[in-house]
């Protein structure tokens, strides 16, 4: 064993003995004045053998052992890929745009509750991208305009029976509003400070929809919401329009469908214009960007209430399609779910949020025995992207590191 | 004026408490420029072990014959804890971290609060729990103002940890160090100092503060809550913000301030209590819009923004 080697696992048994002291107590001393060391054990053994598992493995390939196999693998996989790279892209958007038509008719209605979510937060997602994954604005409060955008419709609904459709721009502007209202004072921030003070914002938005009891009914939340609703021909009659409203899930899924294609359409449309471009030097490096004229107060300003039009949209339909909101929809937590799928996906990178929201909103459908851990695994995989692969899973073509990074 | 006194003790006693958990955020934040957010659930996590250890004592029916050599014990431990906690965290979440992006480290930190928060759900439930005993029934009175002991105990205790970390920042070798590597990281390597051990030195001691506020406010309270450890967490960072991160002193007069500007305005504001989290933010708002280094002053090297 070589002194490094040798290292390595000293460093993993410290580790491992460390967090049984750590786990211990939380398990182990009970209420009643009694110590158990049982159900602290039974957690710590599990882990312990998948560290121990992961550890030999990562050794093994550290020392090469492991390269007769991964050689061949790495290049069938580089066959693969270069195989799947061969058709021209629009195959598969064509493909991926007639699945998505097709889901309703192909799988059951629960599939359709799941798909319609992992729809909204494509949505979600794509909006807080532009800010975080283009402009390089870390932003914890992205979820308070998907409630100002779920709040302006369910209030248009319920006091002046507004429809889904024309409230859709309105709560977009109103959300972009908010967006230039939240990011008017942060653009001097940078990094940390921002970070920690758009937070602040999203708690006192929750905070002002939990108590302004007159116009939000407080924690008991709005009811009875409009669905959205679309004029028919109906010829019993003679000829006469009437109102449908689209209740059925299969209508929902395809204005989430609609909604998402417009943000993606529309994301990828920013990303490669002149305003795109902006983002992604102010993202690089602020100092350079404006001394090349680029206006970054403007754009920066532009970032938010673009990202925050996105959020409202996907708030709007999230009202119409729940028929009810509460202040409990737009926590921090949900702001953190949104920004690891735009981390988790890859910043900056369309495919990336894709899979991000599949990853975090439909994977864990399958695994609904470890529902409870849910959050737990969002945190630590959240920790451990950052450790292995900060550029998330499908990362984004363009990327560099902001100059101030440099330590 | 008797109602504004009272008011004002109450406000002192938040503000330390504040004040504790702010200096754990200014002196992390003062060596490697980091907004450490699992600090707010190292704060959970010293009011559920504070939970866990006095329950346990007062089975053995120990509460009734000394508590408060139970309080000291289970204070003692729990700080101990969270320290180690803490020490953990930073060995896994910051430390491999130490050179890349400031975003890899702050989202590597945010994955470290959820998953703490969601490890204490795991392990201690959802619901509250609550302390076996309370401190707050006894007290004294001075003319009309009544002072509850558990009131002396947090402005004691919070003034006796404020003297300790003072003497341990100015007058030990161990607070020479940490006061070097926070004035310049590669220079103090060259001297001999070694930077890992002073950051987790830190972490370490920032964290046992934390746990001794966790304590305060669950006694003081009367329960805990896995998720008890956010807001206080973001109103603390507020503090040490306001009175200048990386700024000890500046901390401390931050922390007062806070929790006595929310006492005050759910006192005197109408419906000042149910928007009484929204001043801290407030307050941080206000205070990086028109003074970015705070009021003392930032001391952390100004280099960076």
């Amino acid at each position: 064993m070589t002194r490094e080697s040798r290292k390595f696992w000293l460093t993993l048994v410290i580790g491992l003995v460390w967090f049984l002291l750590l786990l211990w107590p939380l398990l182990g001393i009970k209420d009643d004045g009694t110590l158990t060391f049982a159900p602290a054990f039974a957690v710590w053994i599990r882990v312990a053998v998948t560290v121990i598992i992961l550890a030999c493995i990562y050794f093994a390939k550290q020392q090469g052992w492991l390269d007769p196999v991964l050689h061949p693998a790495a290049k069938a996989a580089g066959e693969v890929q270069k195989a799947l790279l061969a058709p021209p892209l629009w195959i598969y958007v064509i493909l991926g745009a007639a699945f998505a038509f097709a889901f309703p008719w192909l799988f059951s209605r629960y599939a359709q509750d799941i798909a319609v979510s992992v729809l909204i937060y494509i949505t979600l997602g794509l909006g807080l991208n532009v800010v975080v994954g283009l402009c390089g604005l870390l932003d914890l409060g992205y979820i308070a305009f998907y409630g100002v955008g779920a709040y302006t419709y369910a209030l248009l609904s319920l006091h002046y029976g507004l429809s889904f459709w024309l409230s859709l721009p309105v709560a977009a502007t109103f959300a972009a509003i908010a967006g230039c209202i939240i990011g008017y004072p942060t653009l001097r921030m940078r990094g940390d400070y921002l970070a920690i003070v758009t937070l602040g914002f999203g708690e006192i938005i929750r905070i002002v929809l939990n108590n302004w009891m007159s116009l939000t009914n407080g924690p008991n939340g709005l009811l009875g919401i409009d669905a959205p609703a679309v004029l028919v021909p109906n010829f019993t009659h003679g000829f006469t329009l009437e109102l449908f409203f689209m209740k059925k899930l299969q209508y929902l899924y395809y204005i989430a469908l609609a909604l998402a294609v417009v943000a993606i359409i529309a994301v990828r449309r920013l990303n490669f214009s002149r305003i795109g471009r902006a983002w992604e030097a102010i993202r690089e490096d602020e100092t350079a960007a404006e001394l090349m004229g680029v206006n970054t107060f403007r754009f920066k300003l532009l970032a938010y209430a673009m990202g925050a039009v996105f959020g409202g949209l996907a708030g709007a339909f999230f009202s119409a399609r729940m028929r009810f909101v509460s202040p409990e929809s737009f926590t921090f937590i949900e702001s953190a779910l949104v920004l690891s799928m735009v981390v988790l996906g890859g910043m900056g990178s369309i495919p990336g949020i894709m899979l991000g929201a599949f990853a975090l909103i439909a994977l864990p459908e399958f695994f609904r025995e470890f529902e409870l851990y849910r959050m737990l695994a969002f945190g630590g995989a959240m920790t451990l992207m950052m450790l292995f692969r900060p550029a998330g899973l499908i990362p984004a073509k363009r990327m560099g590191k902001r100059s101030d990074d440099e330590d | 004026m008797d109602y504004f006194l009272q008011q004002f003790i109450n406000g002192l006693t938040l503000g330390g408490v504040y004040a504790l958990v702010a200096l754990g955020y200014t002196m992390v934040y003062g060596i490697i420029q980091l907004i450490n957010f699992a600090h707010g659930e190292i704060f959970a996590a010293g009011g559920y072990m504070g939970v866990i250890l006095l329950s346990f004592l007062a089975a053995h029916g120990l509460m009734e014959t000394s508590p408060w050599l139970c309080l000291g014990l289970s204070m003692v431990l729990s700080m101990g804890y969270c320290a180690m906690l803490a020490m953990a965290v930073e060995k896994i979440a910051y430390k491999p971290l130490r050179h890349s992006s400031r975003l890899s480290v702050l989202l590597s930190a945010l994955g470290m609060s959820i998953f703490l928060q969601n490890g204490l759900m795991l392990t201690q439930g959802v619901y509250d729990k609550a302390y076996p005993i309370g401190f707050t029934s006894g007290g004294f009175d001075i003319g009309t103002l009544h002072i509850n002991y558990m009131q002396v105990i947090i402005l004691g205790l919070t003034t006796a940890l404020l003297l300790a970390l003072n003497t341990l920042v100015y007058k030990t070798r161990i607070g020479k160090a940490m006061r070097a590597t926070a004035q310049d990281k590669v220079m103090s390597a060259l001297v001999g100092i070694n930077s890992n051990r002073v950051i987790a030195v830190t972490f370490a001691i920032g964290a046992a503060l934390a746990a001794a506020a966790g304590i305060m406010v669950g006694l003081y309270y009367g329960s805990v809550r896995y998720d008890m450890g956010f807001v206080p967490g973001i109103k603390a960072f507020a503090a040490a913000v306001l009175g200048g991160i990386g700024n000890i002193t500046g901390a401390m007069i931050g922390g007062l301030i806070i929790g006595m500007v929310e006492i005050m305005a759910a006192a005197y504001i109408p419906h000042g209590g149910e928007y009484k989290d929204v001043f801290a933010f407030v307050i941080l708002i206000l205070v990086l819009y028109f003074m970015p280094t705070g009021i003392m002053g930032e001391n952390v090297d100004d280099t960076r923004v």
